[in-house]
């Protein structure tokens, strides 16, 4: 099924500056393949040297952060809104 | 309750008439205590609201000298002050706004030998700063000295907002929970030479201005537990659920991290780049 992706003001490089994907997905962990295989250098961004995310990098299914769901396991289904939240640090800046 | 004078009375008049802040609310800010980390572009709107507000006691933290690049954004600097210290240009505005309110400066970093000494005398701490060792930093001093932290983040077009307050809110994460160490250098946005679209940082430090006088007040929910997003190309604001991290080194029952630790500063390439 299709789920809408968003993307972060630092990885809209990757998407051609689009701040929204459809990306065709059954769980996170294709959905991440997938957003490489469509925008080349994101799956690096979002997973470490082990495919597993990046524990500064998270990916929210709706408002849920999958590291309480099952992780790059959690099913999606129709009409889910991925997030892709990096941390931040500016501020003084 | 503090007996106003008839200037403040007209002062807070928009306060007072409030029933959920009434004269009793506009005491306990009166008589609050903020520690702000940061006179820039958060520390500034976060500075002006509050001082605005009466908040008694205002700390403000930062090392640098205004700079002319600094002033597209940073409201509570003007052009005169440009290579003044940050900390006493923020103190002359908020005394030019409201002789009420008492601030101290600290024109230095705050680093692991005098943060805990400095927040302990302070209510409510403030982040507003721009790099991730302060931020972990602050965040474990927070709950070392059951302080509850309001942090503000920001970068290009892009803002976060949320509240840590472990100690009081048994359910509630701190920053570890949420990213549980710095990310190694070049893998993420951190440096300064960043651009930011200026009015973002309005848009961010006005919230967390708002998130403090409620925390003082106790009035309305809190950002404990939620991740409040804001995307300015899209102009969405988003909340998300932030858990307590069940194995968080530092707020969990699986706690390892019991001294300050000090990080070095990363800053080399975006991560977007
Ligand atoms: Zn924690």
């Amino acid at each position: 099924m299709t789920i809408q992706v968003r993307i972060p003001t630092p990885l809209r490089r990757l998407t051609d500056g689009a701040d929204e994907v459809s990306i065709e997905a059954e769980n996170v962990g294709a959905l991440i393949d997938n957003l490489e295989a469509a925008h080349a250098g994101m799956k690096d961004r979002l997973c470490d040297d082990k495919g597993d995310i990046r524990r500064f990098v998270n990916v929210y299914v709706n408002d849920e952060d999958v590291r309480f769901l099952k992780g790059k396991s959690t099913i999606l289904k129709e009409g889910d809104e991925v997030s892709i939240v990096p941390a931040i640090a500016g501020g003084a800046l | 309750m503090i007996d106003f004078t008839e200037e403040q009375i007209e002062r807070y008049s928009r306060h007072i008439i409030l029933p959920e802040v009434g004269g009793e609310g506009q005491s306990k800010l009166l008589e609050a205590k903020v520690f702000m980390i940061g006179a820039g572009g958060l520390g500034s709107p976060i500075a002006l609201y509050l001082a605005a507000a009466g908040v008694g006691t205002i700390g403000i933290a930062d090392a640098d000298v205004v700079d002319m690049s600094n002033l597209q954004r940073q409201i509570i600097h003007d052009n005169e002050r440009v290579g003044v210290m940050k900390v006493e240009s923020a103190k002359q505005s908020i005394e030019k706004l409201n002789p009420d309110v008492v601030v101290k400066t600290y024109p230095y970093r705050i680093d692991a030998d005098n943060v805990r000494e400095i927040i302990r005398e302070y209510d409510l701490v403030i982040d507003g700063c721009d790099n991730f060792p302060t931020r972990f930093l602050v965040n474990d001093a927070c709950y070392m000295e059951k302080k509850t932290l309001i942090s503000g983040a920001m970068f290009r077009f892009d803002g976060q907002v949320t509240t840590f307050k472990p100690h009081e809110d048994k359910e509630g994460p701190c920053y570890r929970c949420l990213y549980p160490e710095p990310p190694p250098n070049g893998l993420v946005p951190s440096c300064s030479e960043a651009g930011i679209l200026g009015a973002l940082a309005g848009a961010v430090g006005t919230i967390q201005s708002v998130e403090a006088v409620k925390e003082i007040l106790g009035i309305g929910q809190s950002l404990s537990g939620k991740l409040m997003t804001f995307d300015a190309l899209r102009m969405e604001w988003k909340k998300l659920r932030l858990r307590k991290d069940p194995a968080c080194a530092l707020c969990s029952d699986q706690r390892t991290i019991f001294d300050l630790v000090t990080y070095e500063q990363a800053c080399e390439l975006p991560f977007g780049k």
